[in-house]
């Protein structure tokens, strides 16, 4: 959560003005763009709702200091904030100790502080439950007694001023064994027992879901992150009175889970709703039928994976063509391409990500796909046209046919049954790579086996696995019967 | 004034290794040429520059009486029939369709071109039932018979055969032998045509041009080579052949 909070400085000067053109009657809650966030936003929106007040809710607006300047600059009335963010990014000064300190330095721009909302959403080691309760480890310090356990860290973690190196030495711990592990890897491999704790944001939501334990911070080392909210404090008194009532209410079991609903469902105002109901636990399985929510996936799937097929078909083959005549560009051409297949789709969606027009988007995937589709198009256009004999080449030519006749009427149904297997390896190969768009949000069956995969949930993975191998087989027969049409009878006897 | 075809000093190499040595040739109209010689002599090579499929080192080449170049060879190969070995018959097309194609593209319609269709059938002694056959469908013969009405669709001026004959079994082969003599006969058709044997090129030969090694060495009836042979391996060509007949 402190990691991303500079992202969307930059973008904003637009939205400023917009949103400042409406300085109307409505109250108008900020968040940032993170779960989280999110979340709070949507639970404020609907307590001051609730209370008959008109509000509104300007979503994921950006990192702390736009935020924080919207607020001060009144384009926004109130937003979800952190203790520890206040003190170290926004008034800039450790000496802010109590609660007191802080209010009245805020009180300098005009703004309120409630009380905390009652989780502290901060850095926190954890823990397999099964393993914490049989070697009797509950808080930090019990870990002095057990160097052997291995330490799986995020890097961010391992490297942070107020990270691995002070947290050692402050509690005298000196394990045999520490490691630097990705974020979601590491929940991994502390399932599977290769690591035995590691770093975590105490509200992640993975917590809740692997079951873990979070070991009580019990000298005090982390920064407290106490949610809070900001208000302006010439905001109207009820509204006031209304975002004090949420002080005390969410404790860090509850937020996790409104942070897990959120993250299952992608949608805040239901994750926002559990706030306000006590039968949490059934609300999680509440929501979209099955049949729904296939039709939904495989949908986009084939969204996914059609629209990138028509994108290679429609530039694979002039391409194709282009590479059948050889010389330097035909080899540059088919080796371009063949270079994009040799890389892991994996790191091809992590290498198009942070580019401008791409990001986190079915543009992403789709162009992803695009370029992984392009290869055997690209390269059976191409063999399927130097295949043809040189008699025939030359029976076209001597009967005075143009290039383009010779093309098109020739060349290309000649070369039809290689350039539509070639259409039809990309296209399974399309079905299958499209269950990746999932890692960046793009949906489609990867959805399934994603949350799955996250879950250590079989049935959730099959949702996904078993439609996209169905799907892949469907494609394969739809191409052996496209042959039937698309391939000139003299060629297939 | 009678020559349609008029090679003058035409030489082709490939990669230094010369196919054709300058070489000089007329093509009488309504004659048939044939060339022959023994294999990789460049018999393929002087068609292929013929129509335009490679260009000379050196030399001009007159059709006409007007030079081929890059910029008139597609009208011209319009007026030029090329039938070769394996038919050249594309196999994803009909034998309709395969013989139609040039007309098409050239605008005209089926039904235009249905009676000249009738005719070439008849011509070269081909059932019309056959006409909707993929070439894979058709046996060899057949396949030739096709590839030559194609040729001979657009009535071409010169038709050009590099060995039409020479993927056939004997029967056939002699059939389509006395059809295709009988076809030149008719049409006025001024014919060159490959081939390796000579009693083919005898059967057809008003003028037989024969070569060796990128040259022509002798030019003339069939009674001129024999009787007065330009070289010793004239002799030994035609008693080479003679013995295998003979066998
Ligand atoms: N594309 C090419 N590249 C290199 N050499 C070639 C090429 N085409 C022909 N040649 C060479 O040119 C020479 C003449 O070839 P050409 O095809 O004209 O012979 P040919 O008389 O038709 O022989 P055949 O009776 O076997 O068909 C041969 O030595 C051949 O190897
Ligand atoms: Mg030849």
């Amino acid at each position: 959560m402190k990691t991303n909070k500079f992202y969307f400085v930059s973008c904003f000067p637009a939205f400023l003005l917009l949103i400042s053109s409406s300085l109307a009657d409505p109250i108008v809650i900020g968040s940032k763009k993170f779960t989280e966030s999110y979340v709070l936003g949507e639970i404020a929106k609907r307590t001051l709702n609730d209370a008959g007040i008109p509000v509104e809710h300007r979503q994921g607006m950006g990192g702390t200091i736009i935020v924080w300047q919207a607020l001060r600059g009144a384009q926004i009335d109130a937003y979800p904030e952190y203790t520890g963010t206040i003190v170290e990014e926004i008034l800039k000064d450790q000496q802010l100790h109590s609660a007191a300190a802080i209010r009245n330095a805020l009180s300098k721009f005009g703004v309120g502080m409630t009380g905390p909302l009652g989780f502290n959403n901060t850095y926190a080691l954890i823990m397999r439950r099964d393993r914490a309760q049989k070697l009797g480890i509950r808080t930090i310090s019990d870990l002095q007694k057990h160097p052997e356990l291995k330490i799986g860290l995020t890097h961010e973690f391992l490297a942070r001023q107020d990270g691995w190196q002070p947290l050692a030495a402050r509690y005298r711990l000196s394990p045999q064994s520490v490691i630097g592990i990705d974020h979601a890897l590491g929940y991994a491999a502390l399932q599977n027992g290769s690591i035995n704790v590691k770093d975590a944001y105490s509200t992640d939501a993975k917590i809740a879901e692997y079951d873990l334990v979070v070991l009580e911070d019990d000298v005090g080392f982390f920064p407290k992150y106490e949610a809070v909210f900001l208000f302006r404090t010439s905001m109207r008194k009820d509204a006031i009175a209304g975002l004090r009532k949420l002080e005390g209410t969410l404790d860090e079991a509850r937020m996790i889970q409104l942070n897990a609903e959120a993250e299952r469902t992608k949608n805040y105002t239901r994750a926002a709703n559990l706030y306000f109901r006590d039968d949490v636990e059934s609300a999680t399985s509440a929501g979209e039928s099955f049949p729904h929510k296939l039709a939904r996936w495989t949908l986009r799937h084939l969204q996914l994976a059609g629209f990138s097929l028509l994108l290679a078909i429609i530039v694979g083959i002039p391409l194709g063509i282009f590479a059948s005549r050889g010389g330097v560009v035909g080899h540059a051409i088919l080796g371009f391409a063949s270079i994009v297949q040799t890389i892991p789709a994996l790191a091809l969606l992590a290498l198009l990500v942070p580019l401008p027009f791409f990001g986190i988007s079915a543009r992403t995937a789709i162009a992803a796909l695009f370029l992984y589709g392009l290869l055997p198009i690209v390269r059976n256009t191409a063999s399927g046209l130097q295949d043809i004999p040189r008699s025939l080449r030359e029976s076209a030519i001597a009967l005075g046919l143009t290039p383009a006749t010779r093309l098109w009427r020739i060349y290309l149904p000649m070369s039809s049954r290689s350039i539509l297997s070639g259409i039809k390896t990309s296209a399974i190969i399309n079905v299958g790579t499209a269950t990746l768009a999932a890692l960046i949000g793009a949906g489609g069956l990867g959805e399934p086996i994603l949350s799955g995969l996250n879950l250590n949930d079989h049935v959730t993975i099959l949702q996904g696995a078993i439609p996209a191998a169905l799907l892949a087989l469907i494609v394969q027969w739809s191409f052996d019967l496209l042959d039937r049409v698309l391939i000139p009878k003299g060629l297939r006897l | 004034m009678s020559a349609l075809v008029q090679l003058i000093s035409v030489r082709k190499g490939y990669d230094g290794a010369p196919a054709l040595h300058p070489t000089n040739l007329s093509i009488e109209r309504g004659k048939t040429t044939v060339l022959i010689g023994p294999s990789g002599c460049g018999k393929s090579t002087l068609l292929r520059i013929i129509i335009g499929l490679i260009a000379p080192d050196s030399g001009t080449t007159d059709f006409d009486g007007s030079q081929i170049t890059p910029a008139n060879i597609d009208m011209l190969r319009r007026r030029i029939g090329y039938v070769i070995q394996e038919g050249g018959l594309f196999p994803h097309l009909t034998a309709r369709v395969n013989i139609l194609l040039m007309a098409r593209h050239l605008g005209k319609t089926d039904a235009e071109m249905h009676p000249r269709l009738s005719e070439l059938c008849e011509l070269t002694r081909f059932s019309e039932n056959l006409l909707a056959r993929y070439p894979l469908e058709l046996s060899g013969g057949q396949r030739q018979r096709v590839s030559l009405m194609r040729a001979l669709m657009l009535s071409p001026e010169l038709l050009l055969l590099d060995e039409p004959l020479g993927a056939l079994d004997p029967l056939v082969r002699a059939s389509l032998q006395k059809d295709l003599k009988e076809i030149f006969g008719r049409l006025q058709q001024t014919a060159l045509l490959v081939t390796h044997d000579l009693a083919e090129a005898a059967y057809f030969g008003d003028t037989i041009v024969l070569m060796n090694e990128g040259r022509i060495v002798q030019q003339g009836s069939i009674v001129d080579l024999r009787e007065r042979p330009a070289s010793d391996f004239v002799s030994e060509f035609i008693n080479a052949q003679r013995s295998v007949a003979l066998a």
